[in-house]
């Protein structure tokens, strides 16, 4: 089938490292010419055209009709260059584009909305800057006031909304976009859970009904679940291009941001956090099988290993973890008494030791998680407490239906055995 | 929660089509027809190239709602409202004839002065305060312009546009100011369209010019309030070109703001028209319309990645 998009080399270059003066002034550009009128006639307008960055580079590729797309990648890896690109906000420094259909895009929700116009009127306006015709508005009108189920605030001017009922309105609109083609960045990191839902269903519609679209997002979930395939995006180059799960997972396991650290270690007994009784060698935190960097689900059972040195005979230690979330809430609290080991529950003589928790799937939500370590002495004293630089992630990857994706409410998010019968009949 | 999400997705399918009507899409939509030739073709910026018309008329809708939103906006929040389009160049004519055509008797072609000056000053507000307005609104809008595509020449049009709603209220005070003083209309008043249609296609060129220049060089904003006032000193506003010594008449006529000014209160008063000042008006509004439109599609191109 003939695409619906053809990129051919598409590359974008940006100017940096002039942050702190992002546009000329006209002193500066007569400075310049007076100073040095002659290079600036050997270069042109690429004048410190070593400052410059690709952005985007070499990025070919063609979409068929009723594709979904998820584009995927790290911050500043090009997605949202790519976007732009696309849906004509600026202008390719190379290659060539060929769009057989309408474009409208949805890089941000709620573009142009003006504070002092009501809802009514930020309806017109805002439909009218995505791209719609005044007829189209008018006829869409009432479903896009149902979407939104603001009735009654329709003539309330919108800088007295929450900045829900600015995002509902927002998403009302911008959904009911019958572009041949749309390109969405991650507008639906906005929003509460119900909301996003909404409008996830809403987006899944869209693709339904043979829309071609194209879907930044850093929700490998809601790429997965909605998009047949997947561009992965490095550097500014599609370095993947494939069915959506297979990109992604790919991507999970290589393309993670090494922003967490998974160790932290301390090879200076004399330095070493802790104190004359106990001093912290290394703790770390893995998968409990495949390397060491390989990221963690809710499905992953994992380790925390702690080794620390013991310095005083016949100490009866054991070491306690408090994990918590992201919010500062402790999930659990665990201690090395429990189990089985050499030295649970016995006195350990002067040495390195090591204690492991295994940590099963299927126990803690998604979200980044750090921990404490607090070193116990005859189960009641604690010796030393230490904050643990190291942290982890736990990715969802689950694959379940669309309608329900992200982080569920919860501290943690068991799976637990649940049996459901018929006890009667009316 | 999982649940009542799904819930929520069913609902929701139920409320734009029923469920099997979308399949029907569904297995429909692969056979979709595209066009033979692209609709939209992505490439590095061609130099040279007008402004796109079939764009533009695609577009239409959106000039018409920034203008709207404009003229909706401007007045918000204050208390006199759409009674300052009238307020601005009433006070300044009151100001003027005080100091112009009373105390200092600047001569006004046998048209009472507060007429006189009014049809300038009419002519005048709508033309700085488009410029003005339209100079700083690709600034202003920054957020769409990196946000959305539309042609950018629309903002600083609708800007123009929302003026004119200015200048019609504005007039409803000439009228008045006619009826008081006893002038007739002739037939000369046909030409009013023309010089209307001729200070706002001069005001687009200057903004559209000016509000690509300012997305570069921020130094558009304080140069324009200074660059207006000079403007109006050597426009016919409060004097008429006869107050001038012959010698130097030729000079004013490089305003192509002179032929125009002069051109209302001729349609106006039944004043006979200066054809010659007239003309190199519009040859130099043309112009620099036709030069505003290229720079302006050269810079365009830029906008979102330095605005």
């Amino acid at each position: 089938m003939k695409p619906i998009v053809q990129a051919y080399n598409l590359g974008k270059q940006y100017q940096i490292g002039r942050r702190e003066a992002a546009y000329d002034t006209l002193r500066e550009s007569i400075v310049q010419l007076v100073r040095a009128p002659w290079q600036r006639l050997k270069v042109g307008n690429g004048r410190r055209s070593h400052e410059t960055i690709w952005a985007l580079r070499n990025a070919t590729f063609e979409v068929e009709p009723g594709e979904v797309v998820g584009i995927i990648g790290r911050n500043g890896a090009g997605k949202s260059t790519l976007l732009k690109v696309l849906s004509r906000i600026t202008d390719p420094t190379t290659g060539r584009a060929e769009l057989y259909g309408r474009v409208a895009s949805l890089l941000e929700v709620g573009t142009g909305f003006h504070p002092e116009l009501t809802g009514r009127e930020n309806i017109y306006l805002n439909g009218a800057i995505l791209g719609m015709k005044r007829g189209e508005i008018e006829s869409k009108f009432d479903q896009i006031v149902e979407f939104s189920e603001l009735e009654q605030f329709l003539d309330t001017p919108v800088k007295r909304y929450s900045s829900g009922m600015y995002m509902r309105l927002a998403f009302a609109v911008a959904s009911h976009l019958e572009p041949e083609i749309l390109v969405v960045d991650e507008v639906l990191a906005v929003g509460d859970a119900q909301f996003q839902k909404k409008c996830l269903g809403r987006m899944s519609a869209v693709a339904t009904e043979g829309r071609t679209v194209l879907f930044v997002s850093h929700n490998m979930v809601a790429v997965q679940s909605l998009c047949s395939r997947a561009l992965w995006l490095n550097q500014g180059e599609i370095i993947e291009d494939g069915p959506a799960g297979d990109v992604v997972s790919n991507y999970l396991s290589h393309g993670l941001p090494i922003d967490t650290s998974r160790e932290e270690v301390w090879d200076d007994i004399e330095t070493a956090p802790g104190n004359d009784s106990v001093r912290l060698h290394r703790i770390q935190v893995r998968p409990e099988s495949g390397t060491p960097s390989e990221p963690l689900t809710t499905k992953t059972p994992f380790v925390v290993e702690i080794e620390y040195w013991n310095l005083r005979p016949e100490a009866d230690l054991h070491i306690t973890l408090h994990i918590y979330t992201d919010q500062e809430v402790i999930a659990f609290t665990t201690g090395s008494r429990s189990g089985e080991g050499e030295y649970t529950g016995r006195p350990m003589p002067v040495g390195l030791f090591r204690s492991i928790c295994h940590i099963p799937g299927d126990l803690l939500n998604v979200g980044r998680h750090r921990f404490r370590v607090l070193v116990i002495k005859d189960m009641v004293t604690w010796l030393y407490k230490h904050e643990s630089e190291v942290t982890f992630d736990i990715l969802d990857r689950e694959e379940r239906e669309i309608s329900s994706y992200g982080r569920e409410p919860g501290v943690v998010k068991p799976t637990l055995n649940w049996s459901t019968e018929q006890i009667g009949t009316l | 929660m999982g649940n009542s999400g799904i819930d929520t997705h069913e609902s929701l399918t139920s409320q734009t089509q029923p469920t099997s009507e979308r399949k029907q899409v569904r297995a429909t939509a692969p056979t979709l027809h595209l066009p033979e030739k692209p609709l939209v073709i992505i490439q590095p910026n061609n130099d040279w190239g007008g402004i796109d018309l079939r764009d533009l008329w695609a577009f239409r809708d959106l000039l018409y709602f920034l203008t709207w939103r404009d003229v909706k906006v401007r007045y918000k929040q204050t208390a006199l409202g759409i009674l300052w389009a009238i307020l601005q160049p009433l006070l300044t004519m009151l100001v003027f004839t005080l100091f112009f055509g009373r105390l200092a008797g600047v001569p006004s072609d046998n048209i009472p002065y507060p007429l006189f000056a009014y049809a300038g000053l009419l002519a005048w507000t709508f033309f700085s305060n488009a410029i003005t307005s339209s100079g700083n609104s690709l600034v202003g809008s920054a957020h769409l312009i990196t946000k959305v595509y539309f042609p950018r020449i629309i903002i600083p049009s609708a800007s123009v546009a929302a003026g004119l709603v200015d200048l019609a209220i504005a007039f409803v005070i000439l009228v008045l100011l006619m009826v008081y003083y006893r002038v007739m209309v002739t037939w000369q008043i046909v030409m009013l369209p023309v010089v209307v249609l001729l200070t706002t296609l001069l005001a687009l060129g200057m903004g559209m010019w000016l509000s690509g220049l300012n997305v570069k060089y921020r130094d558009v904003r304080f140069a324009l309030p200074f660059l207006i006032q000079l403007w109006m000193f050597v426009s016919p506003v409060i004097y008429p070109t006869s107050f001038l010594p012959e010698k130097v008449r030729w000079f004013l006529l490089l305003n192509p703001m002179t032929g125009i000014i002069e051109g209302y209160r001729s349609s106006l008063f039944g004043l006979p028209f200066n054809w010659t000042a007239l003309t190199v008006s519009a040859v130099l509004t043309l112009t620099l319309l036709f030069y505003a439109a290229y720079s302006f599609r050269r810079m365009e191109k830029s906008f979102a990645d330095i605005v």
